[in-house]
């Protein structure tokens, strides 16, 4: 991690849909390599932020600046050099593995033999050079998240944003997915993830606790447990989510 | 270029792996051309006659036999009953009903007016027009013959008939398969061609790989243009096919130049292609893009002069018909195959064929949404 070097730059964040507000105020900065926890509630504004972080939405008002980009006016050069896993799956279900790594690799400029010598390397690290032509629809949850994981980050991007990317995925295939984000760290991709299980934020370097569109806590996950003095982020994080209106 | 090929390459594999949709895209459009081309005719074979001939006499006979022997009519019935006939018909049985009433041998040989009563199943007004022709031309035909008997016995002056001839300019024999089939080729190519990019991009939107597109530096005209090609292959592709099925089963003469023909559908499928894609665009469900496709290929299609001849609407819809690409397309293919138009006959068609598409696919682009 590199603490000089910001990677995303966010000051006085607003997302208002009509008169309710979903991002109030945001504040915050990532630095390069951080691995970065984006916790909160249901209904408490994620989604909403990563959005706008990403160039999918616009935000009401606010500066904000990802890999050096502004999300206003160099939202296509912003979005050449980040990556992204909703929680929706979204590899191609009717495309084979290889097919799929092909499209992603092919649409962000990679030349056919980049993509086929990074390809082999990729099946080798995941284990699934035997799983290369079988559709995805063929293929177990956990192995898919992995997937799309791998692929968010095929073309090397500054910052890759994970929208709770374990969800309804077994305990091992987690820890499995985790080793990989560390790789990814240490390779110097900057990680932006959203996340319900309280023992993934104690992975993070540094975790954001959102509550009702404010970030109400922002720290790394050691100095957070004594300022609640509390025993694991779980604690930290129902102390702060009790206070919630916009529970669903 | 080299995204545009992986664009491509990601949109025919998708196509090629959808097996429920591959024999709607190939199959139906050949079986619905030979079907209709057969079972939407115009021409009249069938007419069932109930005949009541309360004359008996050698005339009304004659008559009769008149209709028996002509293959466009079945005589059911001959009988006494004007109530009896009235009731077949009711049941729909019958088409129309032929009455001679008592003295109509006679009244014919002193040469006085004889008359014939015809009744006709006037529910469809466009086949009860045609019974009623074809049942006056029997008639007429009846009434020359026993005229010139006539002349023959009492040897006085022929009474004048007027007699009008007419030649039918390139389709000489008035058949019905040279002028629809046509028409049934734009509205297959445009069915497929519509409905399939108009549920396209929205399927991506249902399952959410378009969000993951969105974060991706894919020009919006890239993405759209890669959705375009594939389907513009395809209709190439279904007209070929047709244009062989129109050649080799149903002997239609063509009279102008086939790649003209592809030269136009080139044109016409992008606007078509591109309107489906702006309809995509612009619902969040494959079910609406379903409704709106159908919605307009419905207002397009009944105004196109397919079914009902363009110069019998009304003022205002002659003119909406300006808007109507089906319309163009139709008019240009007759053109072609059946009068062997150049392409400086159909130049100000195709030009406005070229603005729709360029309009189309422009707004279609425009209105596309990255960013929500």
């Amino acid at each position: 991690m590199n603490k000089d070097v910001k990677v995303i730059r966010v000051k006085n964040l607003y997302k208002k849909f009509g008169d309710f507000t979903a991002n109030d105020n945001l504040s915050f900065e990532v630095s390069k390599g951080e691995i970065f926890g984006f916790l909160g509630a249901n209904g408490a504004g994620k989604t909403t932020a990563i959005k706008i972080l990403c160039g999918l939405s616009y935000p009401s008002s606010g500066e904000i600046s990802v890999a050096g980009f502004d999300v206003y006016k160099e939202r296509e050069l912003l979005k050449r050099n980040i990556g992204y896993m909703s929680q929706k799956f979204s590899l191609y279900e009717d495309l084979t593995v290889y097919e799929n790594i092909r499209f992603y690799g092919g649409i962000y400029g990679m030349t056919k033999q980049e993509i086929d010598t990074k390809t082999n390397g990729l099946l080798d690290q995941l284990d699934l050079q035997h799983s290369r032509n079988k559709r995805i629809s063929s293929l177990p949850l956990g192995w898919k998240q992995k997937l799309a994981f791998s692929v968010a980050i095929f073309h090397n991007p500054e910052i890759v944003f994970l929208d709770e990317p374990t969800g309804g995925v077994d305990p091992v295939t987690r820890r499995q997915f985790w080793d990989l984000i560390y790789e990814a760290s240490r390779a110097g991709i900057t990680i932006f993830v959203t996340t319900h299980y309280m023992d993934e934020a104690e992975y993070c370097d540094r975790v954001s606790i959102m509550v009702d569109g404010r970030v109400e806590a922002l720290d790394t996950p050691t100095k957070l447990k004594e300022q609640f003095n509390a025993l694991d982020m779980d604690q930290v994080f129902l102390s702060l989510a009790r206070k919630a209106k916009n529970v669903e | 270029m080299r995204i545009l090929k992986y664009l491509l390459q990601k949109e025919f594999l998708q196509i090629f792996r959808n097996k429920s949709m591959l024999p709607i895209i190939f199959v139906m459009p050949i079986l619905q051309l030979c079907v209709l081309s057969f079972a939407a005719t115009y021409d009249m074979k069938n007419t069932n006659l109930y005949i009541v001939d309360k004359d008996l006499s050698s005339h009304s006979r004659q008559l009769i036999s008149k209709f028996s022997g002509s293959p466009f009519f079945t005589v059911k019935e001959i009988a006494f009953s004007v109530e009896e006939a009235e009731k077949e018909l009711y049941k729909d049985e019958i088409d129309a009903i032929l009455v001679f009433d008592k003295g109509f041998g006679e009244h014919l040989d002193l040469q006085a007016n004889a008359s014939i009563q015809v009744l006709v199943n006037a529910i469809n007004a466009s086949s009860a027009g045609l019974y009623n022709a074809y049942i006056s031309s029997v008639i007429q035909d009846y009434n020359s013959i026993i005229n010139t008997d006539m002349i023959s016995v009492d040897g006085t002056t022929p009474m004048q008939l007027v007699q009008s001839t007419y030649l039918h300019q390139f389709n000489p024999e008035m058949k019905y398969i040279p002028y629809m089939l046509p028409g049934l080729l734009v509205l297959l190519v445009t069915v497929v061609g519509l409905f399939l990019s108009a549920m396209n991009v929205v399927r991506e939107k249902e399952i959410g790989t378009i969000e993951q597109i969105n974060v991706t530096p894919i020009k919006k005209s890239q993405f759209l243009i890669a959705k375009l090609i594939p389907f513009l292959v395809i209709g190439f592709f279904e007209l070929a096919i047709g244009l062989c099925i129109a050649a080799f089963v149903f002997n239609i003469p063509f009279l102008g130049s086939v790649w003209l023909i592809f030269l136009v559908a080139f044109v016409y499928l992008i606007g078509i292609l591109g309107f489906g894609l702006l309809i995509s665009t612009q619902t969040n469900t494959q079910q609406q893009a379903m409704f709106i496709a159908w919605f307009f290929m419905v207002i397009f299609l009944l105004m196109s002069g397919l079914f009902t001849p363009v110069e019998s609407m009304p003022e205002w819809g002659q003119k909406l018909n300006y808007f109507n690409p089906i319309a163009y397309f139709i008019k240009i293919i007759r053109m072609i195959l059946l009068k062997g138009s150049g392409l400086m006959d159909i130049l100000k068609d195709i030009a406005i064929l070229g603005a729709f598409a360029i309009a189309s696919v422009t707004i279609a682009v425009n209105r596309h949404r990255k960013v929500a």
